[in-house]
């Protein structure tokens, strides 16, 4: 480990004990109501309840079950629309615009009519995940299609590759990195889509149970559950984050 | 004019078959008569004979990389015909007969240095078990096959052109497209690579067409100089250069060299003037020619 990693994780776990300690002291002293903030050994307590019992997995099921969906949607509208919008120069002009423009509403707006259309089950929350994932996938497809460095292509066209040589060798590999980029975005806005989902309106899963807590006032409940999704959302980050690079590094040394 | 009329006296050159033949090119761009329109090359012709090195110079936009690309199939000719050991190129590029060196390494930095020499090859057609004997047969023409294992981006700008270098001279064509190859590396490396790049001449015997903006570059690697005037490019003048391939650096210390390379600076002054002031203002160029 370097001296520059070493003080970077320093810092790091400075901050999250300056957090802590704040959490603690706050909740020691009485300065915030224990309702709004209970101390944390409290949620500890619920938190290991949560686990123990097994009391998560029917719900961590749902959830994951519905962002797998809505992901695997946007993924495949996503590529799919990007790739044949950045084919033509006329098509990036026309519908990029409109793509980013959409992407800038908030798409939480039409969530009700998501309900209206697919009732209170997980096809809303798959509906919601996917329409708002399905933007960022579809903006970097466009862009690591469109801009794959045309020396390179006009490289391969002059050493006789043929069009499907260009597309496995150059054009794929180029657009790779880009791609990837859009994918992770696209993978924590279906996430997050899909447990605001839940929390808003929902039959089961784990927003579901957060909202339910929040209702009964059961607050520590609530922090346990919220814990175990900031701990999952590490999770994958890190699992994105190992398969981004070795698909960049195509194997064996990086190149970006 | 028409410099190969004379005998050149080196291998006597003016005897070997034509190997690429441009036959009054015009290139346009955008229809005529519309005021976005330009003429970029206006009624080029040019023999080069087999195991020749032609440099073509002039000023920026005087339309050499065009002429390039279209004698390499990349781009067709709006007018006039381009043809290549007799064939005629329309258009579409000839890997089995051409190869490019463009100025922006092409080596795709993706692969490694070895996948990249594997993938030309496969682009080509070769077989799969001949590629990497003839990769790393390249490669060791260059010194550079310590580095089959490296990524592109592992190296100098100056090693990833010599190893660009080494990858079109793998593929194994008789012609060699080269565009402004080492425009983008320091004085320095630019010379080794010439060198490099005339002791391949000597060796392969490779029909070369080399575009520059650099005097000293075209007299120390031409056997011919084809001199191109400002926009629409037209070819103004051939100088040769008698001196027989590999050249040794000391070839630049000769009064000779120099004495060229005034020559044709002289040649190129006025050009390159009129270039300057086409690009303040488009239309210049071709109102002042017509």
């Amino acid at each position: 480990m370097s001296r520059t990693t070493l003080s970077a994780h320093l810092i790091q776990f400075g901050v999250i004990a300056i957090l802590g300690g704040a959490w603690y002291w706050s909740t020691a002293t009485g300065s915030v109501s224990k309702l709004f903030l209970p101390e944390p050994a409290a949620v500890w307590l619920a938190f290991s309840h949560l686990i123990t019992t097994g009391q998560f997995w029917s719900a961590v099921k749902v959830t994951l079950t519905t962002i797998a969906q809505a992901y695997a949607i946007a993924l495949l509208a996503g590529i799919g629309v990007g790739y044949l919008v950045s084919r033509s120069r006329f098509l990036i002009d026309v519908l990029e615009p409109i793509i980013a423009g959409l992407f800038a509403i908030p798409i939480t707006l039409f969530f009700p009519m998501f309900i209206l259309f697919f009732g209170i089950g997980t096809g809303s929350k798959i509906a919601y995940g996917a329409s708002y994932a399905f933007f960022p996938i579809a903006l970097n497809t466009i862009a690591a299609f469109a801009n794959a460095e045309t020396h390179f292509l006009r490289a391969a066209r002059s050493m006789g590759a043929s069009q499907w040589d260009t597309f496995r060798h150059v054009l794929i590999p180029s657009a790779l990195p880009v791609l990837l980029n859009g994918m992770r975005i696209g993978f924590f806005i279906s996430f997050a889509s899909v447990l605001g989902g839940e929390t808003l309106s929902s039959v089961a899963g784990v927003g579901r149970n957060i909202a339910l807590a929040a209702e009964l006032m059961e607050s520590a409940r609530m922090y346990a559950w919220i814990a175990f999704v900031v701990l999952t959302a590490v999770m994958l980050n890190l699992l994105a984050g190992g398969l981004e690079t070795r698909v960049s590094r195509g194997g064996d040394g990086a190149w970006r | 004019m028409n410099a190969l009329a004379q005998p050149s006296g080196l291998n006597r050159v003016a005897d070997r078959p034509v190997a690429i033949s441009i036959r009054n090119v015009s290139q346009r761009y955008g229809h005529a008569g519309s005021p976005q329109s330009v003429l970029a090359l206006d009624n080029v012709s040019l023999d080069i004979r087999r195991g020749e090195f032609v440099c073509l110079l002039g000023p920026s936009g005087c339309g050499k990389s065009t002429l390039l690309n279209i004698v390499g199939g990349l781009v067709a000719p709006s007018e006039g015909t381009v043809a290549v050991d007799g064939r005629r190129v329309r258009g579409e590029p000839l890997p089995q007969d051409v190869a490019f060196v463009f100025q922006e390494s092409t080596l795709f930095p993706w692969y490694t240095i070895l996948e990249n020499f594997r993938i030309a090859l496969k682009f080509q057609g070769v077989a799969k078990d001949e590629r990497d004997a003839r990769a790393m047969a390249a490669l060791e023409t260059v010194g550079m096959a310590g580095f089959a294992r490296h990524h592109p981006t592992q190296l100098s700008v100056g090693m990833r052109q010599r190893v660009n270098m080494a990858r079109s001279i793998c593929v194994g064509t008789a012609i060699l497209l080269m565009d402004e190859p080492f425009a983008a590396l320091d004085e320095q490396t630019r010379m080794v690579l010439g060198e490099d790049l005339s002791i391949l001449l000597a060796k392969t015997g490779k029909t070369i067409v080399f575009v520059t903006h650099s005097l000293a570059e075209a007299v120390f690697l031409s056997d011919r100089i084809a001199v191109m005037t400002a926009r629409p490019g037209k070819i103004k003048t051939i100088v040769d250069v008698k001196e027989a391939h590999p050249r040794s650096p000391d070839f630049m210390l000769e009064p000779r060299f120099s004495d060229l390379r005034n020559e044709l600076y002289a040649m190129l002054r006025d050009e390159i003037r009129l270039a300057m002031a086409a690009q303040r203002d488009p239309n210049a160029g071709e109102e002042a020619s017509s």
